[in-house]
């Protein structure tokens, strides 16, 4: 029997990471402050996840303006939801499996 | 041994699955939609119902000025409706109703740090206005041929099918008024001549009991503390 948890993606292994791809699968872009407020975590938690998120080029960063004040929106990219739906294959199938 | 790693495996799984559905839905709605604003809409429409009742039903003159024409051609002009008290209250009505509803719901939303003019506002906003905007249309030219029966139930039933469509783009609830107000909108159909009962029931009424459910049930714990 093939072990499901292998399929299961490391870099996903956080509740705030799957929190942010969870909102980047629904939205077309969402910005920090919401991803701040939907998370309810800090500016210096979520800036860190974001960081490792966007090394593996799961999500991409757009830095634009409103005004002057400065507003940095996230996309997930392709190879992001590809992942994000690897992961939540597995995740039901683990499930599954021990039924 | 072996099979309680699975099982505990197998909680998480389900747990973050649940996590992430949650996530996604909290994230593609909008959520500050204060209950107060529904209380404030449903007080101000139960007294421009109070206000023009005499005026719809014949104690006091309908026109503001009594002398000018209503019927041109057989229909009843725009101008007509402009000249009619009624037309002036249901306005301020509107207007009032829609100022307390943004107050109430910044509030709501300052205190949950969501900006009230963000993505999730923007696309309710919309899915409000189409039916909304479509009916309105629809109910001006009833007016233009003279069929103000049907004004208030057309009311009812558009902002109805407005509020179930809205459903989808915040907290669920909604669509519980939604259909009430529908229902409501075409029992009025085979009542014509209680148009402005049932407005008032509809707009007052069903705004103040859903209004007051939805504080109950998610802010009573909140209101008061600006942390």
């Amino acid at each position: 029997m093939l072990n499901p948890i292998n399929n299961l993606n490391k870099l996903f292994d956080s509740r705030v990471r799957l929190g942010i791809l969870s909102a980047l699968m629904v939205n077309d872009s969402v910005n920090f402050n919401e991803l701040k407020e939907l998370l309810e975590i800090t500016d210096g938690n979520l800036a860190s996840h974001i960081k490792a998120l966007e090394e593996n080029k799961v999500i991409k960063v757009e830095k634009g303006f409103i005004g002057r004040k400065t507003n940095t929106t996230y996309k997930i990219t392709k190879t992001g939801e590809k992942m994000f739906k690897a992961h939540i294959d597995a995740l039901e199938k683990m499930i599954q499996s021990t039924k | 041994m072996y099979l309680k790693v699975l099982f505990m495996k197998e909680q998480q799984s389900l747990e973050t699955l649940k996590d992430i559905k949650r996530m996604m839905e909290r994230s593609s709605r909008f959520i500050s939609l204060s209950g107060l604003s529904g209380i404030s809409a449903g007080v101000f429409a139960l007294l421009g119902a109070w206000i023009s009742w005499p005026y719809v039903y014949g104690f006091k003159n309908l026109f503001i000025r009594p002398g000018a024409a209503l019927y041109s051609n057989g229909n009843a002009g725009y101008s007509a409706i402009f000249n009619t008290w009624v037309f002036w209250i249901a306005a301020a009505t509107f207007v009032a109703s829609l100022i307390s509803a943004f107050i109430f719901t910044s509030i709501k939303s300052k205190r949950q740090g969501i900006p009230i003019w963000g993505v999730s506002a923007k696309r309710l906003m919309t899915q409000v206005a189409i039916p909304i905007v479509a009916g309105g249309i629809f109910l001006l030219r009833l007016i233009h041929f003279g069929t103000f029966g049907l004004i208030a139930p057309g009311c009812l039933i558009f902002y109805g099918l407005a509020l179930v469509n809205a459903s989808k783009y915040t907290l669920d609830e909604i669509k519980w008024l939604g259909y009430c107000e529908l229902l409501l909108g075409i029992i009025n159909l085979w009542f014509v001549g209680y148009g402005l009962y049932f407005w008032a029931i509809g707009f007052g009424i069903l705004h103040i009991v859903y209004g007051s459910f939805m504080w109950w049930k998610y802010e009573r714990n909140t209101a008061g503390n600006d942390d």
